[in-house]
């Protein structure tokens, strides 16, 4: 009964998409933007620790590992205690039995279930997505992530919001089984920062930005040399063909 | 013999080289060959930069083979770690992520010189006689090259992939009695899982090598009755040519450097623009995606499947759309090549490119209401260009002239 319900709902809520509800999202500023642009790293890692105390609790990231870390600035040291504040499986033993460790640095992220039905379970039938790539795996990726985490206002009068479900302007469909997950001073930023929703989003936004493509930084930079060097290359070329085809008439 | 006559090879067997290059060649006919097909082979000297692109799509089809092997090297052709393997590439293997986006781009433009070299092709005339077979052979390419892309696509097994190899291989039932027994060979299973990855893989491959074996009659075809060109006029003596290299080589290096700067700006900053966000999530046979469209390349052909209403007759379209591209040759009546000569038939041609455009866009539109009507207009100039137009406006248009060549490029000096 509730699988047909859900079902009814989604094909409803996929209609009213279909049938132009055009949903705009706003354009925000990133730093990783542009020809040299780079992520943020103090804005980073703030948003690392915002996965750690807000998303973490239902979101995997199962394609980053502790060791990844040191992209965003963190020391060796740093990442070993970071790791070791959680517990991953491991095993068998040589008493073939499974057991719990702290986790080291070549771990990826501890998931926060052991499975895609206990996450179900433990979320009203709704599969919090792992978010390594979200970014990359939603349209408008950033923009669209650090709208749909401030999207979260009063539905409109005449919207019915079922239970277990919330009303967020971005969202296709306008219904989201994920609750706001950000609230005002919610976390507590090390470096000082004030946790204001508008810093918060950015922040994770900027995170998962980095977790989806790390590769970007030295993709810009080998690219602007390539570039370059082929304008060089053509220009040195051009010069020989019209060498070459000067006395053909 | 004459020493430049460069068909000279083929009348003597006797190198005209000594030392080591004469050993090899005497053994070997490799160094006369080369010299007479790439060095002194003459082509007219009126081509123009759409003539690069042959050779453009040829270097394309030789990084995607590079960038291939080295894919190669780390995916795993398997439903539970194709998806992890490539984000391990994306993300541990050294310069993964470069050989990844310049494999998935290189399709795309080799895909964008392919489709300006067929237009070249229509334009001008170079399908006609002599060189019907050069064409034919192009367009054998042309299917294999849709085939590998799409088996390709397949392979890194997010939700696109997965979603699009459902759709395209069902296309597969459509055809009577003997389709259900197809799909299943296909697929290796009743879905589309396990086993259909593992033969798309192989396949893959396959076809991509299938595509080099074709590059070679396509040029040893092309060489038996050389390059059209703009006039689509035949040179009448030597000097109306010029050798291939250094002329044509160092002009179609121009053109290939010029393309792989805009290559370069797609790869390095817009890497993911030409694909789409649904296959960075894994594949989900439990979640179908909202709309389930092909890659940019094949959304023409995907608007003529979608414009006939039974889904048999939808496939025969499609692929009868490339066949009927194939009896170009013959049923265009007109005794001229080139576009520049034929005022009527240049306008069929010019049409024919914005129409294949404009089917494009319909392609990526949901299959409703207006998208499907111009999509059925499309389709209909499709086949009418082929079937009514080529035909009827070789018989009733009165061409100009053609100019030679020299004459040609005199006319263009003034």
């Amino acid at each position: 009964m509730r699988s047909l319900f859900i079902l009814v709902l989604s094909l409803l809520s996929l209609n009213t998409f279909a049938a132009g509800s055009k949903i705009d999202i706003p354009k925000y500023d990133w730093s990783w933007k542009g020809f040299f642009g780079t992520y943020d790293r103090a804005s980073a890692q703030r948003g690392l620790k915002v996965y750690r105390e807000v998303c973490a609790g239902c979101h995997s990231m199962d394609l980053i590992a502790y060791r990844n870390l040191e992209d965003l600035g963190f020391s060796e040291a740093h990442i070993k205690a970071i790791a070791a504040e959680y517990l991953i499986p491991d095993g068998p033993n040589d008493e073939g039995e499974m057991y719990e460790r702290e986790a080291i640095p070549s771990d990826r992220f501890a998931n926060p279930y052991p499975n895609v039905q206990a996450a179900r379970a433990a979320n009203n039938g709704a599969y919090p997505p792992d978010l390594s790539l979200i970014v990359k795996a939603r349209p408008k990726g950033a923009d669209y992530l650090k709208a749909l985490l401030l999207g979260y206002v009063e539905a409109p009068a005449g919207k019915e919001v079922p239970e277990g479900q919330y009303y967020n302007k971005f969202m296709a469909g306008n219904l989201i089984a994920m609750p706001s997950p950000l609230s005002e001073g919610i976390v507590d930023y090390d470096d000082g920062t004030e946790a204001s929703m508008d810093q918060m989003a950015t922040d994770v936004t900027t995170f998962l930005a980095w977790a989806a493509e790390p590769s970007l930084e030295d993709r810009k930079r080998i690219g602007l040399k390539v570039i370059l060097f082929l304008i060089v290359l053509l220009v040195l070329a051009y010069i020989s063909k019209q060498q070459i085809w000067r006395d053909i008439k | 013999m004459s020493s430049n006559d460069p068909q000279g090879y083929k009348k003597t067997l006797n190198s005209p080289y000594t030392g080591f290059k004469g050993w090899i060649d005497s053994r070997l006919p490799l160094v006369r060959m080369m010299e007479a097909e790439y060095l002194k082979f003459p082509v007219p000297k009126s081509l123009n930069y759409f003539w690069s692109f042959g050779g453009i799509a040829m270097f394309c089809l030789i990084g995607l083979i590079l960038t291939g092997i080295f894919l190669g090297f780390h995916y795993k052709p398997s439903a539970d770690e194709a998806f992890d393997s490539v984000e391990r590439i994306m993300r541990d293997v050294n310069f993964g992520w470069l050989i990844r986006y310049l494999h998935a781009n290189l399709v795309s433009f080799f895909f964008i010189a392919t489709f300006i070299h067929i237009f070249r092709a229509l334009y001008f005339g170079s399908y006609k006689a002599p060189r019907e077979l050069v064409f034919l052979f192009g367009l054998t390419m042309f299917v294999l090259m849709m085939g590998t892309a799409f088996l390709g696509y397949t392979l890194p097994w997010g939700q696109m992939s997965y979603w699009g190899a459902t759709v395209i291989t069902n296309l597969f039932s459509a055809i009577p009695f003997v389709g259900d027994a197809i799909l299943k060979l296909l697929l290796g299973d009743f879905n589309v899982g396990d086993s259909t990855i593992n033969r798309f893989y192989v396949l893959h491959w396959l076809l991509a090598f299938a595509i080099v074996g074709l590059v070679v009659f396509h040029v040893i075809t092309l060489h038996m009755t050389g390059s059209n060109n703009p006039t689509g006029s035949e040179p009448q003596s030597w000097d109306e040519t010029v050798s291939f290299h250094p002329y044509v080589t160092i002009k179609d290096l121009n053109a290939t450097i010029f393309f792989f700067i805009i290559l370069a700006f797609v790869l390095f900053y817009y890497p993911n623009i030409l694909g789409h966000s649904d296959n960075y999530i894994r594949a989900n046979p439990m979640v179908t995606p909202a709309h389930i469209v092909p890659e940019w390349y094949f959304l023409p052909f995907y608007a003529i499947l979608r414009a006939i209403p039974d889904k048999l007759g939808g496939v025969l379209a499609m692929f009868g759309s490339i066949a009927a591209l194939g009896l170009l040759p013959w049923l265009d009546t007109s005794k001229v090549r080139s576009c520049l000569f034929r005022p009527v038939w240049r306008i069929c041609v010019l049409l024919f490119a914005i129409n294949f455009l404009v089917l494009m866009y319909m392609g990526g539109k949901p299959a409703e209401g207006i998208y499907v009507l111009i999509s059925r207009i499309g389709t209909a100039y499709w086949f009418l260009f082929i079937f009514v137009l080529a035909p009827l406006v070789g018989f009733l248009e009165t061409p100009r002239q053609p100019l030679s060549i020299t004459n040609y490029l005199q006319s263009k000096k003034a």
